[in-house]
């Protein structure tokens, strides 16, 4: 693929968490109801019905082009896009053309230990469609109205991503960013995020665009990168045989893993956009654009920074704990019981997410709260309980719901620490062990590894493994030293 | 009855039953009774509603027993244009695209009208989608001008006036896009107010052009179209371009007389194309006013020559864009002959809209065609700006323009039908104060050599409502108009 250099460039939709429709009272938490349920005379399009912005998306939509870097337009407008298809109502979508809401902006992402930056061209609202249900051999289809009219903010980056990887870490970033505003639920196979990709190629090295296909219907991060990736070879077999790319609205099918034609450039709409005459334009004052800059909440980059500068996390870890702005909330209220960032940070990603991921649990769902981690690193940390045994206890915090010390308690699980509780075990290991004995004493200091480990099981893990050393080290003598 | 309460202004009526001279349900009664007489003749109304109008006026009455404060219209009957919705009721915007549609919610113009105890007699005939200058383009049928059976109303909202006319009702609503309200209220010689834009709310009336339509009040008299304005306007939430109107009620300033008023007459609309005889109609006007001591100047409109070229790009683009809901899919017409979706659309359509809709959808969707946005929409949009301006410029010294409102008395049926262009050219005094949003009256001012009504339009600056109901309300104590009744045998 050296040949080529793919251009790629995403358009997102994101559905906006607002309680009600983008232009009507109706609440948007029709997922899973009644078809048809959750819809009004106003986003039912019906004869004479005027829409009126939801102060409440307009808010959310400022905060969204500031998180990115983006420039709020003090004055921005509605615009009607006009095409007919029975999920649309009115015929028309309410959308901003000429004057988005957001105008430029920038998203970094981290791609082998180098930062590219991402720029975005425009954020816009605009009103969600309905539903179509093709009814199987039914011959007809079916129109449910309960998407209608939700908020959408579409986010269109320039023509700056280089390949399918890239364009994962953006959506990974923006979707870490939409989650730490609260601006969006970000579901992707549930559609509160939508993607589209552009794509085209240009001769290594050229800095001519090539034509480019845009795709759509992918359904996940994976998908995107799949669909891209495919894409980017389709296009090279063309140019490597002569042939030219078709500017093209292509369909990605996830199972075939393939992209196919839609429409060419010539069945393009003509949308005939106009301003929408029932909507005054949109006035947002610049002392109301300095309140929201004042009012955004730490984002992942600064938080990513935090946990790096004042608990001494690597960038590696840091990145894990803060994609997520759920588990990065996790991490610090555990903190606030056990300040041992390091073995929290190990014990979060590799029990907690482990198991979590094993049952499809989101973090906010884990059954082992943030205190009772910080209070399980706290046992380990004191030499109540060994490391080994604090993963046992885990598995009982997690099935049980209850907190460690109470399992560590009934199961008998403390650490023995007592030495002259330690000192007969430590007597018969070294019994049952004289060629060991023999090996230390002789200069393989090493194997006192085995002899701990010998005490242990004896134990049932729960001897202090650093006692036991000591203990074994004063019985061998200095032999080995 | 030894009162006939159909002869009665809308003031009138409302006094008498908070009087309880006589009962809500008595007026509404004797309205019916002359509709079922006389609607026969006229069509002016695709739908009384009788029932609907018994009952609600047997809740005036129930108020007016208990002793409840009511507002000056309680009790009064009222014609509503068939683009309005009233719950319940077919709304079919004289389309048969429309047809057994009946709206779930209500208008915010009949909400108001229905808290102050108004009666809606019935839904009123128009030309489709409120499109034409003479009720003739209805899938209803036409409408009869009072004054002469085989001549039109005017329109769109002909069906209103000429209820209005007939005394089939005090009161109707209108809607004016382009003088929807005002070319019929002059045609059939009554009293009819496009208010400035922004000052009753749309919420619940059927699209035609978003940024020019308004509703409006007709009635007999200006004192009445006072009354019935202060009922519907003020901002409200459900429509963002209503605005807050200034507070207190018009109808109390319109006994308060003119002295001090400037009047500017266009010149741009005294030329070519009006009528001699509506021409000397509108300078008589002109010449009682100076007799009352009014200071009367010609004025210029610059840019009015191209309204009705502004009018139809910027009102047409809208309309193509609003009236594209009527897709057969959710209500109204669908046609029996889909094979696909695209024949859906089509056939639905093509046998939904009549000829003058599809010119008007036409038209508009080559304006907003790409490629052709930035020479029509675009450039209208501007001619428009600079309309707005000349206006502005003309009302920094004089507070009132007026002119005639239609070049014409009412023409014969059939007679411009065929010919859109003739058609566009009844609208062109009335089209400006739409497209700079001004307020403007429509007052009966005198009668044709035929006997056909003339009337006199006022435009005044944007929510000066009272100033040009003050002089309509002067024009009609002085102008001496003979108190001819239509005769309907």
């Amino acid at each position: 693929m050296t040949r080529y250099q793919p251009v790629i460039g995403l358009e997102t939709h994101v559905q906006l968490s607002t309680r009600s429709k983008l232009f009507c009272g109706c609440s948007t938490d029709y997922s899973g109801q009644e078809p048809n349920s959750f819809v009004c005379a106003v986003c039912l399009g019906l004869p004479g019905v005027l829409p009126v912005l939801n102060a409440e998306a307009l808010k959310i939509s400022v905060r969204t082009v500031l998180a990115v870097n983006g420039t709020v337009s003090e004055d921005s407008r509605f615009d009607r896009k006009q095409y007919f298809y029975p999920d649309l109502p009115k015929a028309y979508q309410i959308s901003q053309f000429e004057h988005p809401i957001g105008l430029g902006g920038h998203i970094d992402v981290e791609l082998d230990g180098a930062v590219r930056r991402i720029e975005i061209t425009r954020l816009h609202m605009e009103e969600d469609a309905g539903k179509l249900v093709h009814v199987e051999d039914g011959g007809h289809s079916l129109v449910d109205y309960n998407r209608c009219s939700v908020p959408l903010l579409e986010i269109v980056t320039e023509p700056d991503i280089r390949s399918p990887e890239e364009a994962r870490l953006y959506l990974q970033k923006l979707k870490s960013i939409l989650e730490y505003l609260g601006a969006s639920d970000c579901n992707m196979e549930e559609g509160s995020l939508r993607c589209d990709a552009n794509v085209s190629l240009m001769p290594a090295g050229s800095s001519l665009y090539g034509s480019k296909a845009e795709i759509k219907n992918m359904n996940s991060f994976k998908a995107v990168s799949r669909a891209i990736q495919y894409e980017i070879e389709r296009q090279a077999e063309l140019l490597d045989r002569g042939e030219k790319v078709v500017q093209e609205t292509r369909l990605w099918d996830d199972s075939s893993g393939r992209t196919s034609s839609m429409r060419s450039k010539e069945d393009a709409h003509d949308y005939r956009y106009f301003p929408e005459p029932d909507l005054p334009p949109v006035r947002v004052e610049a002392r109301e654009i300095e309140q929201a800059w004042q009012d955004l909440p730490e984002l992942p980059d600064a938080r990513r920074q935090r946990l790096i500068n004042d608990h001494g996390l690597s960038g590696y870890d840091a990145g894990v704990l803060t994609a997520q702005k759920a588990i990065a909330d996790y991490f610090e209220a555990a903190l606030q019981v056990q300040p041992n960032s390091k073995s929290l940070s190990n014990w979060i990603q590799s029990e907690l997410l482990g198991y979590l991921n094993r049952d499809g649990l989101d973090i906010e769902d884990s059954p082992v709260s943030p205190g009772s981690l910080g209070e399980l690193i706290q046992l380990i940390d004191s030499g109540k309980i060994s490391g080994k045994i604090a993963k046992e206890v885990f598995a009982g915090m997690y099935q049980t719901r209850r907190p460690p010390a109470e399992i560590v308690r009934e199961k008998g699980l403390e650490q023995i620490s007592d030495e002259s509780a330690l000192e007969a075990v430590v007597a018969s290991v070294l019994e049952a062990h004289p060629e060991q004995i023999e090996s230390y004493r002789g200069g393989k200091t090493k194997v006192i590894g085995f002899l701990v480990g010998q005490v242990m099981k004896e134990t049932r893990g729960q001897a202090n493994p650093g006692l036991v050393n000591q203990l074994l080290k004063k019985k061998l003598g200095s032999g080995g030293a | 009855m030894s009162l006939d309460v159909t002869n009665l202004t809308a003031t009138e009526i409302g006094r008498r039953v908070r009087e309880r001279e006589v009962s809500a349900e008595e007026v509404t009664q004797a309205y019916l009774n002359r509709i079922e007489a006389l609607d026969g003749k006229l069509n002016a109304f695709i739908r009384p509603t009788p029932e609907l109008a018994i009952s609600l006026a047997r809740e005036v009455d129930e108020k007016v027993g208990k002793g409840e404060s009511l507002g000056p219209l309680a009790g009064v009957p009222v014609a509503i244009k068939d683009n309005i919705s009233v719950p319940g009721v077919e709304t079919s915007a004289g389309s048969r695209s429309l047809r057994g549609y009946r709206p779930i919610y209500e208008s915010t113009v009949w909400e108001r009208m229905r808290q102050q105890g108004l009666i809606c007699l019935g839904k009123t005939n128009l030309d489709e989608f409120a499109m034409g200058s003479s009720t003739e383009h209805s899938a209803f049928g036409p409408t009869s001008n009072p004054w002469d059976l085989d001549r039109v109303p005017g329109g769109s909202s002909g069906g209103s006036a000429a209820a209005v006319a007939a005394r089939l009702t005090p009161l109707a609503l209108g809607s004016d896009t382009g003088g929807s309200v005002r070319q019929p209220a002059s045609l059939c010689g009554v009293v009819g107010l496009k208010p400035t834009y922004g000052s009753v709310s749309r919420f619940g009336l059927i699209a035609f052009a978003s940024s020019l339509d308004q509703i409006g009040p007709l009635a007999r008299n200006v004192t009445d179209s006072a009354l019935l304005f202060d009922a519907i306007r003020g901002r409200d939430q459900r429509d963002s371009t209503t605005v807050d109107y200034p507070a207190g009620p018009t109808a109390e300033k319109v006994e308060t007389g003119i002295e001090g008023l400037r009047v500017g007459v266009p010149a741009e609309l005294m030329g070519e194309g009006i009528h001699p005889e509506t021409r000397d109609a509108i300078r008589r006007v002109v010449d009682r006013l100076s007799a009352l001591g009014i200071q009367v100047g010609e004025v210029h409109l610059p840019h009015l020559e191209h309204s009705i070229a502004t009018y139809y790009i910027v009102a047409c683009a809208e309309a193509s864009s609003n009236l594209a809901r009527y897709d057969g899919i959710r209500y109204g017409h669908r046609t029996e002959a889909a094979e696909d979706l695209e024949s859906l659309y089509t056939r639905t359509r093509g046998e939904g809209f009549a000829p003058e809709v599809k010119r008007r959808i036409i038209l508009g969707t080559y304006v907003l065609s790409s490629g052709y946005y930035d020479a029509y929409y675009l450039k209208a949009q501007k001619l428009r700006t600079l309309m707005r301006r000349d206006f502005q410029e003309v009302h920094r010294e004089y507070d009132v323009l007026l002119s005639p409102v239609s070049p014409t008395t009412a023409f014969r049926k059939g007679e411009k039908s065929e010919d859109p262009l003739e058609m566009y050219l009844a609208d062109l005094c009335t089209l400006s104060a739409n497209l700079a949003g001004v307020p403007a009256l429509s007052v009966p001012c005198g009668f044709s050599a035929e006997g056909l009504p003339i009337g006199v339009q006022l435009m005044g600056r944007p929510f000066e409502e009272a100033t040009i109901l003050r002089m309509g309300r002067v024009l009609e104590q002085e102008l001496d108009v003979p108190d001819r009744m239509p005769d309907l045998g």
